[in-house]
């Protein structure tokens, strides 16, 4: 579905990503970890186009879009979560998911505002509030509710359990396996194992702006020197 | 009473065309970020379009309405061809530059449309079914003013549901406040753009269409309009549609009782409410901060080095001809020299609150013309001696740009900028206007040199001396530790208060020092000529610095002083060999905002680094 290698990007003159390689499959969640500053949203940036990335190969659904502009990869069925989720605060619940609204993508069923309330419940309670007057988690929900609309084939998820209760990252966890049963593929960051674990199939470690490990999540949680090592704080 | 009523509605008029053109401008700030400042030229064009499409097309309703709405469709074309073939080029370029780059399309206008239509004020018919005048409270009023009352909230309403209730409307409030998001969910930010152009020049077309039977056709229309449109789109905050019609509601009302209460104040007025607004709003009546919007990623601006050894040999040889040169050319050539020199000490002041200093000031002639009015008052009214004059120059334009920095330094962006220009025109208007002590538009005559700077080849070496002198110590401010704390300010400034910088007192300072440097500038000036007059003051004149500034590059020390001998010298030149020479100045500026985004000096040093290799 989504194959990178040798993925290389800049910000100005200063190096962040280095060679970079990983791939998702079809249907599958693959969760890419780090620590802060690792180089996991530069990763997502530069396959998304909105880092230009300075050498590489991303190849997306059969084909090449590295160095394509942002709108075209989003019309080819890649659908984008900003970490910072970057709601439309002056636009209503409703009016964010307008925004999003792509025509239907053959094979997957369309997603719709009741479907996604359905997925989201707290959201139709709120369908006419402006995006600034809501809560950090609602605000999480909405950005990827906004994404699905696009009805993509595969989203990149930028570290959606950021600066949520417990609870509120319980019910991500479920909307994302909820996501995956529907047959969307999912490219992960992560800085939280527990859960990334939780929903993921398979996990790729970066530090640095290096790839530096590349397994099944049961490999991971085996591999007790490959998390010391890159994971724990 | 009557009187008063009568009043209020022809200040609505005003204030129903004023927001046609300013409801554009805002519309186009607020997605695409770019400051039209050719907006202006396309409300003239509307007008002139009009006039030839309304006095072509047969009599009557038909040809009349025709007129004005085919001026206004063709004016909206105008503007996406505009879009599509130059700003879509630089959006990612700074803020300034895409000024710079709608300037020179405001010169090509200006004289194009001199071609077109001639020099002449032209009038056009007055609108079937509207020529008469209907009677209110006892009074009569004219039809067409009342149609005119109607139009803006008509606009107003089609707009707010053009932008609440259509997707396209929804697309282009959420690329106000992030166009990268909107981008990455797969929306055409190129069509976006391009279509919210072609709406903004509709409206300015149309406000300046329906100006037809109201007052005639001229070149002057552009820049009159331009600024006031700024003013009721600052006011009323950037990117914000109510607060346009509101702050068109409050200019309109304003000026047409300003005319009966002070008649004298009309010409400030405007500026004198911006002031006010901006001073107790930072954002405007309904604005929100910029810093919401986001574009793409910029990247951090170089770092300002000292100059490499060949561009110091390069200075010392120009140094050298402006030395040696001189004693072998005319008095002509010589006042020539005179003012490319305080023209490079202009430019540097100017630099000093934009490179380093990171804000953009329209305004800066202010601190020119005071600097150049304190050395006549003192000549005239104290009979203080030359060297006296020149010392007081900077010392007053140092104060007040204390005085008017202490406020315009709390903005950011085109708040701040637009904060510099009304301080700027109240300086202008009282110089303008306090006609027993500046002599009003007759200026100050008179301010001759001391005895022994009288020659001019005396006063030209007075003169460089004085603002190589001046320049060289900008220079080294840059590099001393207030200029490193003005550009830790500049990046950062929150950054830059928590290492310890006062960010205020640091923009404050240099904005005085900067106005005090072109204090300088300003008094050379004054004896160079022998005469004062409001226009050192004036709009054209801080624009001048600010392309000076703009086309020698923003980002390099030199770029002032290449900026202002290629700016001075390009104008004298081609105001003495053709008519056409905003035509050509403004397709030279366009040419290298499109192939030199960094300036003359930023794109000079992009090749000797790509050459050598950067230190
Ligand atoms: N706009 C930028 N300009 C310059 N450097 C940047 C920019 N954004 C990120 N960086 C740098 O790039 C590196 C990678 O950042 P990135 O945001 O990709 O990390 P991350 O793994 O997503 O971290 P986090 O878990 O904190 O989100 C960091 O060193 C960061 O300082
Ligand atoms: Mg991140």
């Amino acid at each position: 579905m989504l194959s990178v290698s040798g993925l290389s990007a800049y910000y100005g003159r200063a190096h962040i990503l280095d060679d970079v390689a990983l791939d998702v499959g079809p249907g599958e969640v693959v969760v890419l970890l780090g620590r802060n500053g690792a180089g996991k949203s530069t990763t997502m940036k530069a396959i998304m186009g909105l880092v230009p990335p300075a050498a590489g190969r991303v190849r997306f659904d059969g084909a090449e879009i590295a160095g394509r502009e942002p709108f075209e990869i989003a019309r080819r069925g890649l659908g984008y979560v900003p970490e910072e989720r970057r709601i439309f605060t002056g636009l209503s619940v409703l009016e964010n998911l307008e925004v999003g609204r792509r025509p239907p993508t053959a094979g997957l069923r369309p997603w719709t505002p009741e479907r996604l309330f359905a997925l989201f419940p707290s959201l139709g309670a709120m369908q006419d509030r402006p995006g600034g007057r809501m809560s950090g988690g609602e605000q999480q929900m909405l950005t990827i509710a906004r994404t699905l609309m696009g009805n993509p084939k595969l989203i990149l998820l930028d570290e959606p359990s950021e600066g949520l209760a417990p609870v509120v990252v319980e019910r991500m966890a479920e909307a994302i396996r909820a996501l995956k049963a529907e047959g969307l593929s999912i490219l992960l960051s992560e800085q939280n194992l527990h859960f990334a674990q939780a929903v993921s199939d398979r996990a790729t470690i970066i530090e640095k702006g290096r790839i530096r490990w590349s397994g099944s999540i049961a490999d991971l949680l085996a591999a007790d020197e490959v998390r010391e090592q890159y994971l724990s704080v | 009473m009557e009187n008063l009523v009568l009043q209020a509605l022809s200040g609505l008029a005003s204030a129903s065309s004023l927001f046609l053109v300013a409801s554009g401008l805002t519309v186009i700030f607020g997605v695409s970020r770019v400051v039209n400042f050719a907006h202006g030229s396309l409300y003239m064009l509307g007008a002139y379009l009009a006039y030839s499409l309304v006095t072509t097309l047969p009599r009557g309703h038909l040809g009349f309405w025709g007129g004005v709405i085919g001026a206004a469709v063709l004016v909206g074309l105008i503007g996406l061809v505009v879009e599509v073939l130059l700003l879509r080029r630089i959006y990612r370029a700074p803020e300034l530059f895409q000024l710079l780059a709608t300037f020179g399309v405001v010169l090509i206008v200006q004289d194009l449309a001199q071609m077109i239509w001639g020099p002449q004020d032209l009038l056009g018919p007055r609108a079937p079914g509207l020529r008469g005048s209907i009677e209110i409270v006892g009074m009569r009023f004219p039809l067409y003013e009342l149609f005119l009352i109607g139009v803006g909230p008509v606009v107003l309403g089609l707009l707010v549901l053009l932008f609440h209730r259509t997707r396209w409307g929804t697309l282009v409030r959420a690329a106000t406040q992030d166009r990268e998001m909107v981008g990455a969910l797969g929306v055409n930010q190129r069509m976006l753009f391009t279509s919210v152009f072609f709406l903004g020049s509709l409206l300015a077309g149309l406000g300046g269409a329906l100006q037809l039977p109201r007052e005639s056709v001229n070149l002057h229309m552009d820049l009159a309009i331009i600024t006031e449109a700024f003013v009721v789109v600052v006011v009323g905050g950037l990117g914000s549609l109510t607060g346009a019609a509101l702050a068109a509601l409050l200019i309109g009302e304003l000026h047409a009782f300003g005319i009966l209460i002070v008649p004298k104040i009309t010409l400030v007025l405007v500026f004198l409410v911006m002031a006010l607004v901006l001073v107790v709003r930072p954002h405007g009546l309904l604005g929100k901060p910029e810093a919401a919007a986001r574009g793409g990623q910029g990247s951090a601006e170089p770092v300002i080095g000292p100059a490499p050894p060949a561009l110091r040999w390069l200075g010392l040889a120009t140094l050298a001809v402006a030395v040696v040169l001189p004693p072998f050319l005319g008095d002509y050539a010589v006042s020539v020299l005179t003012e490319l020199a305080i023209a490079v000490l202009f430019a540097a002041s100017l630099h000093l609150i934009m490179g380093p200093g990171g804000m953009a000031s329209f305004g800066n002639a202010a601190y020119f013309g005071i600097g150049a009015y304190g050395a006549a008052l003192a000549a005239q009214w104290l009979g203080a001696p030359m060297l006296a004059g020149l010392a007081l120059a900077p010392l007053a334009a140092g104060v007040f740009g204390l005085l008017f920095g202490y406020f315009c330094v709390r903005l950011s962006g085109v708040y701040a900028a637009m904060l510099t220009l009304a301080f700027a025109q109240i300086a202008w208007s009282v110089a303008f206007q306090w006609v027993e002590v500046t002599g009003g538009d007759n200026g100050i005559l008179g301010v001759w040199p001391s005895a022994w700077a009288a020659p001019k080849l005396v006063y030209y070496y007075l003169a460089l001396a004085l603002c190589l002198g001046a320049t060289l110590f900008l220079r080294r401010v840059v590099h001393a530790p207030f200029g490193y704390a003005l550009r830790a300010q500049r990046d950062s400034a929150l950054r830059a208060e928590a290492i310890g910088i006062d960010a205020f007192r640091i923009r404050w300072l240099g904005f005085g020092l900067a106005a005090a440097a072109a204090g300088v500038a300003g008094g050379l000036f004054a004896y160079g000529k022998g005469s004062v007059f409001p226009t050192y003051m004036g709009i054209p004149r801080s624009v001048d610095a600010l392309l000076m500034v703009l086309l020698g590059g923003v980002q390099t020390l030199s770029g002032p002083i290449v900026g202002a001998l290629a700016f001075t010298g390009l104008q004298e030149q081609l105001v003495r060999i053709t008519d056409l020479w905003r035509l050509i100045l403004g397709c030279i500026i366009v040419l290298l905002v499109l192939f030199f985004p960094q300036g003359l000096a930023g794109a000079a040093r992009a090749r000797w680094e790509a050459r050598h290799g950067d230190a």
